[in-house]
């Protein structure tokens, strides 16, 4: 078992913890790391707030057949205007 | 990077829905707050563009021509819903004719509550979020939508991509750090 990670471990641990992905193990690894190495702590920062910018923008996006449909729909209103 | 000066030749309708339609819906469903009539109103912006295509001068980008009509069909959407007469009387406040008395903390604004402002706020971020995903490649924006915004397994979108696991983190990496940088440069300053 590993107890130190390089930063671009460090780096892909904090990646998941984002989408909550990573082990209890993982994430200590990464608390060690970041003791440690400040530019580190930096990056982690800046991922965890667009995290909560993300979050707290309430993005939503259509699913893929509403977006069949209005297609469909703009398609049938191109072929009515080519043969009327 | 996308660019945003367009000429009257390529204003492109087949690219509409695919471009455009994530970010009218954000910028709708916070305004009419039903997913159904959305919907129904982007449709009609859709097909109003369509229609007027030989009236968009080139002057401003078609996403920003695009919104001025839906904001057009939006409040056509509420004159329509108000149109019967007392329908648009709107009774807004805490206090009514029957209750007695007026505490004070009654009157007072609740600091805590979630107000419309927050909301909206809210709404402007998600909308430079999509701006700035509209500046990275194609491929790394879908990928990164799909897993963050859709929440997709990581192994569906793997499939889908024909990626590795590594590759997609790879790929989820450079989104995000882009991202974080953009947001920084157009959100908060």
């Amino acid at each position: 078992m590993k107890l130190f990670l390089k930063c671009d471990e460090a780096a892909h641990v904090c990646d998941k913890s984002q989408y909550k992905e990573s082990s209890f193990l993982e994430k200590l690894n990464l608390k060690i790391h970041l003791l440690l190495c400040p530019l580190c702590r930096a990056h982690v920062k800046r991922n965890c707030t667009l995290t909560q910018n993300l979050h707290r923008s309430n993005l939503k996006t259509l699913r893929p057949e509403e977006k069949e449909l209005l297609k469909k729909r703009m398609e049938d209103e191109i072929n009515i205007g080519h043969n009327p | 990077m996308k660019d945003k000066k367009i000429d009257l030749e390529l204003l492109d309708p087949n690219r509409w829905v695919d471009n455009y339609a994530d970010y009218l819906y954000n910028y709708t469903i916070v305004r009419v707050n039903d997913h159904i009539v959305a919907q129904d109103l982007i449709s009609e912006t859709f097909l109003a563009g369509l229609k007027s295509k030989k009236n968009f001068k080139g002057e401003s980008t078609e996403r920003t021509w695009l919104i001025s009509i839906l904001k057009r069909k939006i409040i056509d959407h509420y004159r329509k819903i108000n149109s019967p007469k007392g329908k648009a009387e709107v009774h807004i406040g805490y206090k009514n004719d029957t209750s007695e008395g007026d505490w004070l903390e009654e009157n007072a604004a609740d600091l805590f509550d979630k107000t419309a402002e927050d909301t909206m706020e809210n709404n402007e971020l998600g909308l430079a979020i999509l701006d700035c995903l509209d500046k990275l490649p194609a491929k790394q924006a879908a990928i990164f939508k799909m897993k963050t915004i859709e929440s997709y397994d990581t192994e569906l979108i793997c499939k889908e991509y024909n990626i590795s696991a590594s590759n997609l983190w790879v790929i989820i990496h450079r989104a995000r750090k882009s991202l974080a940088e953009c947001l920084e440069k157009n959100w908060f300053n």
